[in-house]
């Protein structure tokens, strides 16, 4: 546990000493206000749905862009060396990387609180209950996204690929929930269970199931557990 | 200690190391000397966990790495090959970060960094980013990272690279001084550095084993014979055969006339060493010896003789 809290430490610091994080905060903050406002000032929506449909098409590239460099770079670089052979188990440097990459991505997600103050600000009449579930589900499928995304990362060196890589696998599990009308009859169930945004709309709705959140946990722990395998595969090459 | 028993490792078809065997005790400064490709770094990358050996045993003090990986990672210090840092980090922030993983907090950690600051010479840059740093100080960087623990085994993979001259000998004296009481394996293709730091020399050679022994150890396996040069005011190359008969520890190779006499190179072993006898029977004939100057094998003779043709165990 402290090894996790030391390598989650050194990643914060890592992402917060160079230009990283300001980086993906500030243009996470900048795209999800533009579509807040968009429909705010045009339409006159006042509403934090809107901000709740665009914040996951927004993950689709900010969350990979965020992971790629989390394994690829070290290996890249040779750090894994250094990693390898000190007294620290892969998984909790796998799960201290995740750990940081979810922080992150929480901070990314209350800058965009900024819009729930506006709202109450005007006056609106906000659902609380609606609202918290809705963050809990982009927290959800964040780190879901983030788990996806470090486990691209684990399988090159190359960040580039690793984030096309990453891409091309979240993009797997946003689609599959519009992919149903193609699916046979006997796979749509189980296409729809694995599909992401049905279970984000569930909570999203303001039902928080257990089925739900067994399903965004499991999906983070496979894929933690597979990047686990994938470093630990490295040693036999 | 360290044992590497019939330890091999493949890259698919290709035998990077192949059933090596050697054992270091405690104390001892070992220099690991092979060409580029040779095998040295895949040995050191298994002895230190990172790569899992293909065949063999790997023991440090009685632990074997495959059951106790973790165990012998908290016992070595390692500095890799092409010493890795993390550029945006600060160095501060990059000792602590080992250390911390080394279990070393608090108070022990700023002891530890107060020693290790001291010993590697890092007081200037302490507080800079890794990045902004130069070549030495890096490599100082991470030689500091594998010895903030005090470690009772030191690996290092050519600590000297990148280092001006000044720096190489005060590191050089620092790892003298650490293998007082500690282990430590280096590897070096500096082989004036590795001559000049450590009590034993092992030299691989597309993976086998090659050599292994002192400095002096290799010297007396490898190279037999010692080549003389003397210069006397000898004029009759008959004179000169007739010392050849006399002296029978040596051997004429050959005699080329100088202003005044001849330059005469000979070869004698080197445990019967017959420069007395060709002195005194100077003496006797009345001859003049200008010079006489023995040339000793030196490593890099011997290390070009190895890893070109292969060679036996010191």
């Amino acid at each position: 546990m402290h090894n996790t809290k030391s390598v989650f430490l050194k990643e914060i610091r890592s992402f917060f000493n160079s230009p990283m994080a300001y980086i993906f905060l500030v243009i996470f903050a900048v795209v999800n206000g533009y579509f807040f406002v968009n429909t705010f000032f045009l339409i006159g929506q006042a509403d934090m749905r809107s901000l709740f449909r665009v914040v996951p098409l927004v993950y689709l590239f900010f969350i990979p862009a965020l992971a790629m460099g989390l394994i690829a770079k070290e290996k890249n670089t040779g750090t894994m060396e250094i990693i390898d052979t000190l007294p620290l188990k892969t998984y909790e440097f796998v799960i201290g990387k995740f750990l940081a990459a979810f922080s992150l991505i929480l901070l990314g997600l209350l800058a965009t609180s900024v819009h729930l103050i506006t709202l109450i600000s005007v006056g609106t009449n906000v659902d609380y209950g609606s609202v918290i579930s809705g963050y809990l589900g982009l927290a959800l499928v964040g780190g879901v996204y983030a788990s996806v995304g470090i486990f691209a990362s684990s399988v090159t060196d190359n960040q580039v690929v690793a984030f096309i890589i990453g891409v091309f696998l979240v993009l797997i599990f946003f689609l599959m929930d519009w992919m149903l009308i193609f699916m046979p009859s006997a796979l749509a169930g189980i296409i729809q269970f694995l599909s992401v945004n049905y279970h984000l709309s569930n909570i999203s709705r303001g039902v928080i199931d257990s089925r739900n959140l067994i399903y965004f946990f499991s999906l983070i722990g496979f894929f933690l557990y597979m990047t686990v395998q994938t470093l630990a595969a490295r040693k036999w090459r | 200690m360290i044992r590497v028993k019939d330890l091999s490792k493949d890259y698919g078809e290709v035998q990077a190391v192949k059933s090596i065997n050697f054992e270091i005790p405690r104390g001892q400064i070992v220099g690991f000397l092979g060409a580029n490709g040779a095998g040295k770094t895949t040995t050191l990358q298994m002895i230190t966990g990172y790569l899992i050996p293909t065949g063999g045993i790997v023991e440090v003090d009685d632990l074997n790495i495959s059951d106790h990986a973790e165990e012998i990672q908290k016992r070595i210090g390692y500095l890799p090959e092409l010493n890795p840092l993390y550029g945006e980090m600060i160095v501060h922030d990059y000792l602590s970060f080992i250390a911390d993983i080394r279990g070393i907090r608090g108070r022990e950690f700023r002891e530890a960094l107060h020693r290790i600051v001291d010993q590697c010479g890092l007081k200037s840059i302490v507080h800079r980013q890794i990045s902004e740093c130069s070549k030495g100080y890096r490599q100082r960087i991470g030689l500091a990272a594998s010895m903030i623990h005090d470690p009772d085994i030191l690996i290092l993979d050519e600590p000297v690279t990148g280092l001006d001259p000044n720096q190489i000998v005060e590191i050089r004296e620092l790892i003298k001084n650490l293998g007082k009481k500690k282990l430590v394996l280096m590897s070096s293709h500096i082989l004036q550095e590795i001559q000049a730091t450590v009590d034993r020399i092992i030299i691989i050679h597309e993976g086998e084993i090659v050599a292994d022994g002192t400095n002096e150890e290799l010297m007396s396996s490898f190279m037999g014979n010692v080549l003389l040069t003397m210069e006397t005011n000898l004029s009759q190359d008959d004179q000169i055969k007739e010392m050849s008969d006399s002296v029978p520890a040596i051997k004429i190779v050959s005699s080329d006339p100088i202003p005044n006499g001849h330059k005469i190179h000979l070869e004698y072993k080197r445990e019967e060493d017959p420069r007395e006898q060709i002195f005194k029977y100077a003496v006797n004939k009345g001859w003049v010896i200008l010079s006489m100057t023995p040339h000793t094998a030196k490593l890099e003779d011997i290390f070009r003789d190895l890893t070109v043709t292969g060679g036996n165990d010191a």
